[in-house]
């Protein structure tokens, strides 16, 4: 072979340049060893719905093997039209305004890639899903992230915007309930930030994947204010609410002329979603509300058991109000997130991810999920207690 | 055994070994008939005091409270651990024997239920609609053991008019829990 042959500088420059995903980095490390407690897994501990699995055998079985429509099977979008207006409050066209994907995360692309110009400036909020920004770098886009803070909950505010809105900006990205903090914005909130985007006449593309996950009161969809379903893309899939991650099935709604740019992405890189993930899809929504309940109740339990742990070992963490994870302050251990997880890891055998994996901005602080059994959150809350005491003697012993 | 009972209460699963709890299932609506304590409760009756006020927000002394006076009230009537018996190769069979009966004056099904609930070879027993009145779990260390419990216990009673005996095979779920091996968590240890 050529010495001088160096295949990486031939690699597109804005994928060379992106750096690995941190969460990759921690499951390289995580997966070489046993028997670690793992509060580190962005998806839930349930089984998807026995129904759910029992009628994509059926379908199989059936025959629904073959490519569907671009769009998505016509059922399955009316059944989406039907959800999305029931629980979100804004009405869309099946025939042309619902995209089926595969999961949020090729939604996310679609969108992104449909609407940015090379130069164009996302406005995005960190911490964030670890996906957000190296998105908009392969779409050639600018990302520009507004930092969300633990003073304020986390929560996306109006001035924070204005703070780094400019002549570029044409996109806000937006995901509540948040990963990794569990933030949400109520009415409120999202009326002052509807206000913003009119008056800088931005589009938004709002991932709510989270959304039946919320604990303390229902969610509201950015959508559901006026005049935002004209201007806005909304996410949203099966892998959280309904367990069902590996169907890898999600869906956009979008007014048809956004809905139709993304589909000319999609139906020539992806063609169609998975036609049995998406008889899946179908059978999940014929009975939402009893599948997801069930769950929401258990991680409510969960996240009120984990609040009260944190809370006692003296880790401030805003309270987390929806999705499944928490996001406490480490700061005064004076360890950075990173060495904090590692440490946790080597010496407890709890794997959590450090909290810069979504952004810079999460230096400080820890994401643990709590979509794992109640025994694995309590045994892993008594380690955190046994580690956080070492830390406080090494610490005493530093400075004495 | 107390097999196929209902979601009473009664009957709860010593589960703390278990990571996967036993579920409920998801298509009533327990909002409206159970309270989260008993949810709790009825999932791992094991569940220390001290997690189940952090799940529930409350401080430890009130669900203390609330779980006595679900005692005292009847409502809790007891504490089982799941078995496996398959596992264990008892000598023991269970028979679930469809009964039909006269209800009686002024004591209806009632009474003739209560009789037979009485016995102690008598696991469970169940009103029931359809081409039977009553169904019972009935425990015996063999064959002929049940069989005579049937003729000579049973049958003869007053207001008994028939018994249909069915011998269970084995066991592929009991309240709730799965009897056989669960699949692993194949979730990968890290993900975003
Ligand atoms: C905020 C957010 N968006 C999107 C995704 C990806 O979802 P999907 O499985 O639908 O691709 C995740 C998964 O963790 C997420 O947390």
């Amino acid at each position: 072979m050529n010495d001088s042959l160096s295949l990486r500088d031939r690699i597109a420059r804005q994928v060379r340049e992106i750096p690995r995903s941190g969460i990759r980095d921690f499951f390289d490390i995580v997966s070489t060893m046993r028997d670690v407690i793992s509060l580190s897994i962005g998806e839930p501990d349930f089984d998807t719905p026995w129904h759910v699995r029992e009628s994509t055998v059926f379908a199989l079985e059936r025959g629904a093997t073959h490519y569907t429509s671009n769009l998505g099977y016509l059922e399955l979008r009316r059944a989406l039209s039907r959800y999305v207006a029931r629980q979100f409050g804004a009405e869309y066209n099946p025939e042309n305004e619902i995209l089926v994907t595969v999961g949020v995360s090729e939604a996310l692309d679609l969108a992104l890639r449909a609407l940015i110009n090379p130069g164009d400036e996302v406005l995005y909020h960190e911490p964030c899903y670890v996906s957000y920004r190296a998105l908009i770098l392969f779409a050639h886009g600018v990302p520009v992230a507004v930092e969300t803070r633990p003073e304020d909950g986390f929560r996306l505010t109006r001035a924070m915007l204005e703070a780094r809105v400019s002549p570029r900006t044409k996109v806000l990205l937006l995901n509540f309930p948040n990963n990794p903090t569990g933030a949400i914005l109520d009415q409120r909130d999202l009326e002052a930030i509807a206000a913003f985007v009119r008056e800088h006449d931005l589009l938004v593309i709002t991932d709510e994947i989270y959304a039946e996950l919320t604990y303390d009161q229902p969610h509201v969809s950015l959508v559901s204010l006026p005049g935002m379903r004209d201007r806005t893309i909304f996410l949203h899939g099966f892998s959280k609410a309904w367990a069902m991650t590996g169907f890898r099935l999600g869906y956009a709604c979008a007014p048809a002329e956004l809905t139709e740019a993304m589909m000319k992405i999609h139906q020539y890189t992806m063609l169609c979603a998975s036609s049995l993930s998406q008889k899946a899809a179908l059978e999940a929504l014929s009975r939402p509300e009893q599948d997801v309940r069930e769950m929401v109740d258990e991680y409510r339990r969960r996240r009120n058991f984990i609040a009260s742990a944190l809370a006692d070992l003296g880790l401030p963490c805003t309270r987390p109000r929806g999705a499944f994870y928490a996001f406490p302050d480490i700061r005064r251990f004076g360890l950075s997130s990173k060495d904090f997880a590692l440490r946790f890891l080597r010496e407890e055998k709890v794997a959590v991810v450090p909290g810069t994996a979504f952004g810079a901005c999460g230096e400080g602080f820890l994401r643990c999920a709590y979509a794992t059994g109640m025994e694995q959150l309590k045994e892993a809350m008594r380690r955190l207690g046994r580690f956080l005491q070492r830390l406080e003697t090494e610490k005493t012993a530093g400075t004495s | 055994m107390d097999p196929a009972a209902p979601m009473d209460g009664t009957t709860v699963s010593g589960s703390t070994l278990r990571t996967v709890p036993v579920r409920l299932p998801a298509n009533v609506d327990h909002g409206t008939i159970m309270d989260e304590l008993l949810k709790i409760l009825a999932n791992n009756a094991l569940e220390s005091r001290e997690t189940i006020a952090r799940m529930l927000n409350l401080p430890v002394a009130e669900v203390e409270a609330r779980i006595a006076e679900y005692e005292r009230a009847g409502i809790i009537r007891g504490y089982q651990a799941i078995l496996n018996e398959d596992q264990l190769g008892l000598d023991k069979v269970t028979a679930v024997i469809e009964v039909k009966v006269t209800p009686q004056r002024e004591g209806g099904f009632d009474r003739i239920a209560e009789r037979i609930s009485r016995f102690p070879e008598v696991r469970s027993a169940y009103l029931m609609s359809g081409a039977y009145d009553l169904l019972l779990f009935v425990e015996g260390r063999n064959l002929r053991e049940v069989a005579a419990f049937v003729s000579e216990k049973l049958a003869p009673l007053e207001g008994v008019l028939s018994t249909a005996t069915h011998f269970m095979l084995k066991t592929y779920k009991h309240l709730g829990v799965l009897m056989h091996p669960e699949t692993p968590d194949e979730r990968l240890a890290v993900s975003p």
